[in-house]
């Protein structure tokens, strides 16, 4: 009875808050989801270098030039694309709620996610593995994990993945961000980072860590990364047009080579479309 | 006070101090020079980490400026909301009529007893499952909400002690002149208290501007300490240069707040314009916990 | 109703933060204390320490503080405060030195106006007996100021139990950690965050009221 007393009181109090805040927020113009046709609202992620992180000149990354390479078959030229950053956790209902056209961010296609959306692609075929010292010996293989100091983002399905089966012993810090973990690995205080190879060949290759740190190349698990559209939106198959042409003119080994070159990174070829690796 | 504490110095004492200061001095010197080359050897000091600060003004437009800029949007929407919510609720724990104080009061004392990172934790799913609010917008919406509910009930108090902490006759004086009780209030202990109230209002600005920063390590809401996370991404992963930086953003800013605070409270206790006690932050708080449960 | 709460933790979670409070508390006394000490102290350099320890770390957001404590001392300069090689003894630890440095500099403040309550003579007549700082310090002036002093320092103290939440921040499993765990697996939003609340109103206000009622049993009356 206590209890519902009291979140009766919170809710009636949140309530006036949300309404005061409400005025406060300004509305996102509409104009920005289509309309006139001119623009192509993406999203992306903008903390992941390699992949999509924000720098001062615009957006880089193999997210980024796959995107805007399609936006271009699409007919949107540069200039007319927006970009939006699409934190991992938010990513289906972007997308249900027509924030952003399609979704490029490190987006693997899973039967659950199907369910809620249409993947187009898969566009590259990634694996969680893990990011270790160079000189590091002690890890070799997927179960010397179980002994490791393994660094993560908090909540991040890699995270999930170790503590659940991949290495249920291992301890697993928790950061905001993968940049937070790499101190820790370049003193000691942690032996792995663990994500999507592709992520990690992405920080590996910047040039203050060359020769320091390297992959796994453990293949813990298969990620399709796909093109998120809204479900039974006619741009899954504009876009599979786009990626095939892509792979075929010769666009999407030059962005694996730009974003993933320095990283002794070996990628897997470009995938069929529709070829999804369980 | 801090004088009388101690006698006036002669030759022994100050040869004491003396050597009680190159004891402090050697012992602080070492703990910075341990951390200054062990942050060294770690390569953490290498110019590259901390250049882009220093050189060019893209870091600071591409990452911080934004982030700054949502730091003090969503303080000054806390602000701005709370204060008129915090206002009626520190008058209406002053009413006369039984059912407005005590509702008011459990309100208070309930979302003072709350930490604000579960109340902006609470919001943020609040928003998602309930409300159509974008997920662009809702860890703004989140944060603002927390600090609100929290400091709407901060602020109720000082308004409370701001009217309390006038002297008695004023009130009486108004109501012997007729005045309704809403006049009173209005006209003659607002005004005064309002004054009085001010430099406690600023100092609780520091804590609102701190508190946005949990939004931004646990909200995904992307304030000044999460566009460190971004900024360090893209300059090879130089997180502690990174937070240093932010670090130093705050302090500066919230130095400026706190000492406009004090400035504020030195020069209206001298100009004595109001009846009351001018409040400063740490009345304030002194009034909180003997006030617990007072309904 | 309640059924989901067998699949977590609450009990050892709220026992986390309890710890996190108690700890933190008893450091940020000590260390409050000694800043208090330099700050009213004889020695010009302790003073500007106290002075400027106390302005700047007052200033930083805790969440700053505890990342720091984090990605700083334990990652980058290899403290592990005795944790070995466990993360979450190691974190535990780190967030209650970031909370104790945070919060002493809050303890410092009270004990100052506390000190400032100390009437003139107190400290005249100690000297006239002649006693030293440390003497007119320990047995005349402290025992008085920390008297009047005890319902500032519960404040500090509820602000402190509420802050142990931000160690959420570098991992440690404590109780809103384990609220936004909850809430992210189960559809029970406003059930867990009315438990949640309940929690934090079980342990700050009884806090509250019986060390008001303490200080006004203990204040010196003048």
């Amino acid at each position: 009875m206590k209890l519902r007393k009291v979140s009766a009181a919170s809710a009636a109090v949140l309530a006036l808050a949300l309404t005061a805040t409400a005025c406060g927020g300004d509305d996102k113009d509409s104009g920005s989801s289509g309309g006139d046709g001119k623009k192509i609202t993406i999203g992306i992620k903008f903390d992941q270098p390699g992949l999509g992180q924000k720098t001062p000149d615009g957006y880089a990354g193999f997210d980024v030039d796959v995107a805007t390479y399609v936006a271009k078959k699409l007919g949107y030229t540069e200039d007319q694309i927006e970009w939006k950053e699409s934190k991992s956790a938010d990513r289906e209902t972007m997308l249900q709620r027509g924030d952003v056209d399609f979704i490029a961010a490190t987006y693997s296609i899973t039967p659950e996610r199907s369910e809620k959306v249409d993947f187009a692609g898969p566009y590259l075929l990634a694996h969680q593995d893990v990011l270790i010292r160079a000189d590091d010996d002690k890890i070799k293989s997927p179960e010397d994990l179980n002994d490791a100091k393994l660094c993560s983002v908090t909540g991040s399905t890699s995270a999930q993945n170790i503590k659940e089966k991949l290495a249920p012993k291992a301890q697993l810090q928790p950061y905001p961000t993968y940049s937070a973990c790499l101190p820790g690995l370049q003193n000691g205080a942690i032996d792995a980072l663990t994500t999507d190879d592709s992520i990690l060949a992405g920080y590996a290759s910047q040039s203050q860590f060359k020769g320091k740190f390297k992959l796994g190349g453990f293949k813990l698990t298969n990620e399709n990364y796909g093109i998120g559209v809204k479900k039974g939106s006619d741009l899954k198959n504009k876009i599979n047009d786009a990626l095939e042409a892509m792979v075929a003119d010769g666009a999407w080994d030059k962005a694996v080579k730009d974003n993933f070159g320095p990283a002794n990174y070996k990628n897997e070829p470009a995938p069929k479309i529709g070829d999804i690796k369980s | 006070m801090s004088s009388v504490l101690y006698d006036a110095q002669g030759p022994r004492a100050k040869r004491r101090n003396v050597v009680f200061t190159a004891v402090f001095l050697v012992a602080f010197a070492a703990l910075l020079w341990w951390v200054f080359s062990t942050l060294n050897d770690k390569g953490q000091l290498e110019w590259a980490l901390w250049k882009p600060f220093f050189t060019g003004t893209e870091a600071w437009s591409t990452y911080i400026w934004p982030g700054l800029q949502n730091t003090l949007k969503a303080a000054a929407l806390a602000v701005v909301i709370a204060l008129p919510l915090g206002a009626a609720l520190g008058i209406a724990r002053l009413s006369d009529h039984r059912w407005v104080r005590v509702p008011a009061a459990v309100v208070v004392e309930f979302f003072r007893s709350i930490p604000v990172l579960v109340l902006m934790i609470f919001g943020l799913a609040l928003f998602a499952e309930y409300t159509n609010v974008g997920p662009d917008d809702r860890p703004l919406y989140a944060v603002v909400t927390g600090l609100v509910l929290y400091n709407a009930s901060v602020l109720a108090e000082i308004v409370r002690s701001g009217i309390l902490a006038l002297p008695k006759g004023q009130a009486e004086g108004a109501m012997a002149i007729g005045l309704r009780k809403g006049q009173v209030m209005r006209l003659i202990l607002l005004p005064q208290a309002v004054t009085a109230m001010l430099p406690a209002i600023v100092s609780q600005l520091v804590v609102i501007l701190k508190d946005t920063a949990l939004g931004g390590a646990i909200l995904t809401f992307p304030e000044l300490l999460a566009s460190a996370n971004t900024m360090s991404g893209y300059y090879g992963a130089n997180v502690i240069a990174s937070y240093t930086v932010v670090a130093v953003i705050y302090i500066a800013l919230n130095f400026a707040l706190t000492s406009f605070a004090s400035w504020l409270e030195r020069r209206l206790r001298r100009a004595k314009k109001s009846t009351g006690a001018v409040l400063s932050a740490d009345d304030v708080e002194t009034a909180d916990a003997g006030n617990v449960g007072k309904v | 109703m309640f059924d989901f709460l067998q699949d977590y933790d609450l009990a050892g979670a709220i026992w986390t933060t309890v710890q996190l409070a108690v700890l933190s508390a008893v450091g940020s006394l000590i260390w409050g204390t000694l800043l208090a000490a330099m700050r009213v102290g004889p020695v010009p350099l302790m003073r500007g320490f106290g002075n400027a320890y106390v302005n700047i770390v007052r200033n930083i957001p805790l969440t700053v503080i505890i990342l720091f404590a984090s990605l700083g001392l334990n990652q980058t300069l290899g403290i592990t405060l005795g944790g070995g090689g466990d993360f979450e003894t190691i974190n535990f630890r780190l967030a209650v030195l970031g909370l104790i440095l945070y919060t002493s500099s809050f303890v410092c403040e009270a004990l100052r106006s506390g000190i400032n309550t100390v009437p003139v003579g107190q400290a005249e007549a100690a000297r006239a007996l002649g006693l030293s700082f440390g003497q007119v310090l320990r047995l005349v002036v402290l025992p008085q100021a920390f008297r009047s002093s005890v319902v500032p320092l519960a404040n500090v103290l509820i602000a402190l139990i509420k802050n142990t939440t931000v160690a959420a921040a570098i991992g440690v499993a404590e109780t809103a950690l384990l609220m936004k765990e909850m809430i992210e697996n189960e559809a029970q939003l406003l059930l867990i965050s009315a438990v949640i609340a309940l929690v934090f109103v079980v342990l700050t206000l009884p806090t509250g009221l019986i060390l008001g009622w303490v200080g006004k049993k203990v204040a010196v009356k003048r």
